[in-house]
């Protein structure tokens, strides 16, 4: 941990060199999800509903989705770029430290510009919740946390995954912005909106279902029954960061410099 | 006119190196496109307002989009014109015997053109064979068709004109971000990219109607889904003729005055 605060440091120092270009990829990274999010409010301007959700409703799963991307991106761009560090060979540097492969891998990369896109997220999801009038108690509250929580788990679960296609296919995929960007777009709505096979997928493959739409139902007291498992369903986030995380191990295992 | 055209040849070929890269953008834009009608058939599902397009031309007008993606994407850049003006090379540039605005603007058509060819007929081809609600329909007669390739490609020309001046603007800031940043979000914002502009409010279509970057995207679509009609359609291409002019004129000038003053310091 400590190791990591270093990295975190160093990176941070090393990004303020470039002062001007860092605000200004910092406000793009504000100013892009808040187009989409124009978009999201014109849309309700119009329809005044999807499928029986209003606007801040949605708007809420919005921020929730697009702050746990934000934070995933910031700790996670490493292992996004880790074809990099597998094509030139500078994989093998990491392994011959004592150190766990995850930590220096996490450390390599970390992208303070995101903090544009937590912002934006923010702002929505206060929004949100001050416009809700749903009532607020302690468990709500910790609901919500667990969803931001475990949606950055599902996320870097995600980039942990793709990273470790790396160790057999050597190039990075552009098809694991399926997964993460795809995911992030489709995620911003209540996951029930879509087709039965597509929630399906996304509930029991990939657990979006289980940050965002069960209990949102929960916190917006549309729920029957016992109100506890839909506290704890988000963790199912951390269960799939889990098996990511053996892949990833195993990748390491069976890793082959390309020598260069 | 010879050393454009052999300019562009020559992109074209280099474009078609990235077969993978295509397949993998085309499997990408495929989910975008399920997810984004997916959306928007939930929002009609239920409505009590009958929207102003039906959900039909809504489904032409995204498959169109993801498939011509690489004609109407402001974002679609040429890091290579980039690093040549801050870094100096643009003195190499300038000693070629013909025009830089002709040049880079045939540089960047070909690299657009060779892109959205890779992509597009897949993606079309499958959007067609699709189950309803999902099918791509054909247009309701030849006409339409002939427009929509007319209103495409002069749409096609418009926004290269428009990227011009991305370029151009790098000559005085120096750092590709920030123009890029502003004309990528904002133009595509009123190109129809992010939500289709008959859905749009009122006061905004006005705002959007009154600038180009809807001819590139938008109004072809709609030409293709039987949206916007024959007539006014034709009436709508000479709008684009003038924009071109505008645009090119516009970009030409200021490329001059830039090259005026660029300084190249050694390198």
């Amino acid at each position: 941990m400590k190791l990591f605060g270093k990295y975190l440091l160093i990176l941070f120092k090393s990004q303020m060199q470039y002062r001007s270009s860092f605000w200004l990829l910092s406000f793009g990274q504000f100013i892009i999800p808040f187009s989409v999010f124009a978009g999201l409010y014109f849309m309700f301007e119009r329809f005044g509903q999807i499928q029986g959700w209003n606007f801040f409703e949605v708007a809420l799963c919005f921020g929730v989705i697009h702050m746990a991307f934000a934070i995933a991106e910031c700790l996670g761009r490493g292992f996004d770029m880790f074809s990099t560090l597998i094509v030139n060979g500078e994989f093998d540097r990491l392994l011959v430290r004592p150190r766990g492969t995850i930590v220096q891998v996490l450390g390599s990369k970390f992208e303070f510009t995101r903090f544009g896109r937590l912002l934006q997220s923010l702002s929505v999801l206060v929004w949100a919740i001050s416009r809700l009038g749903a009532d607020w108690n302690f468990m709500k509250a910790v609901t919500l946390i667990f969803m931001i929580f475990n949606g950055v788990c599902i996320f870097m679960g995600i980039f942990i995954l793709m990273a470790s296609m790396c160790f057999w296919t050597i190039q990075g995929l552009e098809v694991a912005n399926i997964f993460t960007d795809g995911g992030r777009e489709m995620a911003q709505y209540p996951i029930n909106i879509y087709q039965k096979w597509v929630t399906r997928f996304f509930t029991y493959v990939i657990p979006f279902g289980c940050v965002n739409y069960l209990p949102l139902l929960y916190i917006l007291d549309k729920t029957e029954g016992p109100s506890a498992q839909y506290m704890i369903l988000p963790l199912a986030g951390c269960l799939f960061l889990i098996p990511c995380l053996l892949v990833w191990r195993f990748g390491v295992r069976r890793y082959r410099s390309t020598g260069s | 006119m010879r050393a454009y055209l052999s300019v562009f040849k020559l992109r074209l070929a280099m474009g078609f190196q990235y077969r993978t890269a295509a397949l993998a953008g085309i499997a990408t834009q495929f989910f975008w496109g399920f997810i984004i009608i997916m959306v928007y058939q939930a929002f009609y599902s239920q409505t009590l307002v009958s929207p102003p397009m039906a959900l039909h031309q809504l489904v032409n007008y995204i498959w169109l989009q993801q498939a011509f993606l690489a004609f109407i994407a402001l974002w679609f850049r040429d890091n290579e014109l980039f690093q040549l003006i801050t870094t100096g090379n643009i003195a190499y540039e300038l000693c070629r015997p013909s025009g830089i605005y002709g040049l880079w603007y045939a540089k960047l058509l070909a690299q657009r053109l060779s892109s959205a060819v890779l992509r597009c007929f897949p993606i079309l081809l499958v959007a067609m064979f699709l189950p309803q609600p999902y099918r791509l329909s054909l247009p309701d007669n030849l006409g339409t068709a002939a427009l929509f390739v007319v209103s495409l490609l002069l749409g096609l020309l418009v926004l290269v004109a428009i990227s011009m001046l991305i370029y151009i603007s790098t000559f005085i800031t120096m750092s590709s971000a920030g123009s890029l940043l502003m004309f990528g979000v904002v133009g595509e914002f009123l190109a129809g990219m992010i939500i289709p502009i008959p859905l749009m409010p009122q006061w905004l279509q006005s705002i959007v109607y009154a600038l180009p970057f809807r001819l590139a995207a938008d109004f072809p679509f709609r030409v293709y889904s039987g949206h916007i009609q024959a007539s006014e359609a034709l009436s709508t291409i000479p709008l684009q003729l003038l924009w071109l002019a505008m645009l090119v004129v516009i970009g030409r000038f200021s490329m001059g005055r830039v090259l005026r003053k660029v300084v190249v310091q050694g390198g």
